[in-house]
């Protein structure tokens, strides 16, 4: 086997075992979407309801929980000194960057589909493109990972990440039109709303359930994409700048 | 062959000098030391030379590879040892040996069966399997050895190896790093301890406030310190004006120390006893003991860089 690809693979192992599979993190990472549908579903009553609200369960799942593992695997462990280790390894910085964060980005796609798993015990979930919502839902965990990554990169502190990723996080759920329409928002808040990722991962996963749409599929795709490859070259950048000073 | 070959290289944070221009090199299959006080730039050496930290200016050359541009080349056959653990504390000692193993492209099986060897080697085999965090700060720093270690390295950094940590692991520790030596690794290591220098290394490097202010083989170094003589005096008490007077009076000669109760000679001849005993019986100072005392690197590093720094001083002075 490649050395690259065996150095990639045993880091993610590492990250799974010491992270993300244990309890506190199991219980924040799918515990919180659980209680969000269900949040959600007991309060709205008919299927259109619970069809119309779950892109939203689904995209917040995903925010919470790839940016909020960042501050951990990264953050944590560089404050702790063992990301130097991994720093000191041949592996390149891109890659090691990439085995870092494959783990949020799985973990994020597993979250999204919880609320889908318990729609379909109230719902009919006929009608929903499985193909363009999976290509989203991937799109969205990759571009919030990354924004975790940059976010995890720019600061020293644990909390301050989480700070930081509220200062984000907040705003974009409100923002993104999920809960409230993009149409229906203030004129001089909508400008904002176009420049956060998750406006247009709203907007494919909306398409995918309801069929409903308020920007052209091609141009979300290539923003997002755009907004991963930055956000990715951005925290590199820091990381070279900053860590290896 | 030289496996290291560092050309006036410097490290700036700002507009701090941590590095200052440093010319050195490493024999293949030496254990070349830098031995200096806190501060003098030993860790922002290591640093530079590893691929943690970018030189302000100069080059570095490591088994032929430009250890700058080529850094990730050079990182698969060095080996390096922090100051400061930098394992997992949630992993147990085991798990973390084989997870640095495989960052080096060592397979499974392999992996496996050099954890366990190294962690009997460190005489860590009953708590390979206790989190890393349950480690005493001894067994730490043998893990944290052990891990730099896993894949064989041409070249072994050690920063501080025996910093902070029992007589007896101390003395495991530098049993290591000569057998390891003895088996074909090159070893560069930092100290601030004379005694480590003394009995690890092949060649030292003085190095004092960001620069290198003398390399010279161990060997020679002792040699040099051997030539000196030097006598100690264990006296009941002496006042300031008695200690003033003994200065004037025998300004020929070095006194290195001289407190109320010792004085310290020395000299590049043989020493003569009489006129200090006399001086001092005629100053009612009662002479319990004379020592003579074999010279140490402690001398010498005490007298490399006592001048050293008293130069720098006078060089700061002469600036304002
Ligand atoms: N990241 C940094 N930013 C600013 N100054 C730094 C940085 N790293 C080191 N220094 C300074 O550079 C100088 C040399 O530090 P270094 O850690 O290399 O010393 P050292 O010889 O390893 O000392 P010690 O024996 O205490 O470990 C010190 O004055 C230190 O404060
Ligand atoms: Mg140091």
């Amino acid at each position: 086997m490649n050395y690259r690809l065996m150095a990639y693979g045993n880091i993610l192992k590492k990250d799974m075992q010491n992270y993300y599979l244990k309890p506190p993190n199991l219980s924040w990472g799918i515990i919180f979407p659980i209680s969000w549908t269900l949040m959600f579903f007991l309060r709205s009553g008919s299927d259109v309801d619970i069809k119309a609200i779950l892109p939203g369960v689904m995209a917040l799942s995903i925010l919470f929980g790839t940016t909020s593992m960042l501050s951990v695997t990264i953050t944590f462990e560089r404050k702790s000194r063992s990301f130097e280790r991994l720093l000191l390894s041949p592996i390149s910085l891109n890659l090691l960057m990439l085995a870092k964060t494959t783990g949020a980005i799985i973990f994020g796609i597993i979250n999204a589909f919880i609320p889908v798993l318990f729609a379909s015990f109230f719902v009919d979930l006929g009608g929903i493109q499985w193909t363009l919502l999976f290509s989203g839902v991937v799109l969205i965990a990759v571009t919030s990972t990354f924004l975790g990554l940059f976010i995890a990169v720019s600061v020293n502190e644990v909390f301050e990440a989480q700070t930081f990723s509220n200062f984000f996080r907040f705003p974009m759920v409100f923002l993104c039109g999920l809960f409230i329409p993009l149409e229906q928002l203030p004129r001089v808040l909508r400008p904002l709303s176009y420049l956060f990722p998750l406006t247009y991962g709203a907007d494919i996963l909306k398409f995918s359930v309801n069929h409903q749409a308020s920007i052209n599929r091609i141009v979300s795709f290539a923003i997002l994409l755009l907004y991963a490859v930055g956000l990715f070259l951005v925290s590199t950048h820091n990381i070279k700048k900053r860590w290896i000073y | 062959m030289h496996i290291i070959e560092v050309t006036q290289l410097q490290k700036h944070f700002g507009d701090f000098k941590a590095v200052k221009g440093i010319d050195f090199f490493v024999e293949q299959d030496e254990v070349f030391g830098f031995l200096g006080p806190n501060g003098a730039g030993k860790t922002t050496t290591i640093n530079m030379l590893t691929g943690l930290a970018r030189p302000t200016a100069g080059t570095i050359q490591i088994a032929g590879h430009d250890g700058i541009r080529e850094i990730k080349k050079v990182q698969r056959i060095i080996g390096i040892v922090p100051d400061e653990s930098n394992l997992y504390d949630d992993m147990s000692g085991y798990e973390n040996l084989v997870f640095c193993a495989s960052l080096y492209g060592i397979k499974k099986q392999e992996r496996e069966k050099r954890a366990r060897q190294l962690l009997k080697q460190f005489t860590l085999d009953d708590t390979g399997s206790r989190p890393f965090k349950a480690y005493s700060k001894g067994m730490k720093r043998k893990l944290t050895i052990a891990a730099g270690i896993i894949h064989n390295p041409t070249i072994l950094f050690l920063d501080e190896p025996t910093t902070g940590i029992d007589v007896e692991s101390a003395r495991q520790i530098r049993t290591m790093i000569r057998s390891l030596n003895n088996q074909g690794t090159t070893i560069f290591l930092t100290t601030h301890y004379i005694e480590d220098a003394e009995r690890l290394c092949d060649r030292i490097g003085f190095i004092v406030e960001g620069r290198i202010i003398k390399v010279e083989e161990t060997q020679s170094l002792l040699q040099e310190a051997q030539r000196e003589h030097i006598v100690e005096f264990k006296v009941e008490h002496l006042d300031e004006g008695v200690i003033q007077e003994f200065l004037q009076s025998f300004n020929q000669i070095q006194v290195p120390r001289i407190s109320d109760q010792t004085i310290r000679i020395s000299s590049g001849r043989p020493i003569e006893l009489m006129p200090y005993m006399e001086f001092l019986t005629s100053h009612n100072s009662k002479v319990l003991e004379a020592k003579l005392v074999h010279p140490s690197l402690e001398e010498v590093f005490v007298h490399i860089t006592g001048v050293e720094i008293d130069r720098l001083k006078k060089e700061k002075e002469g600036k304002k």
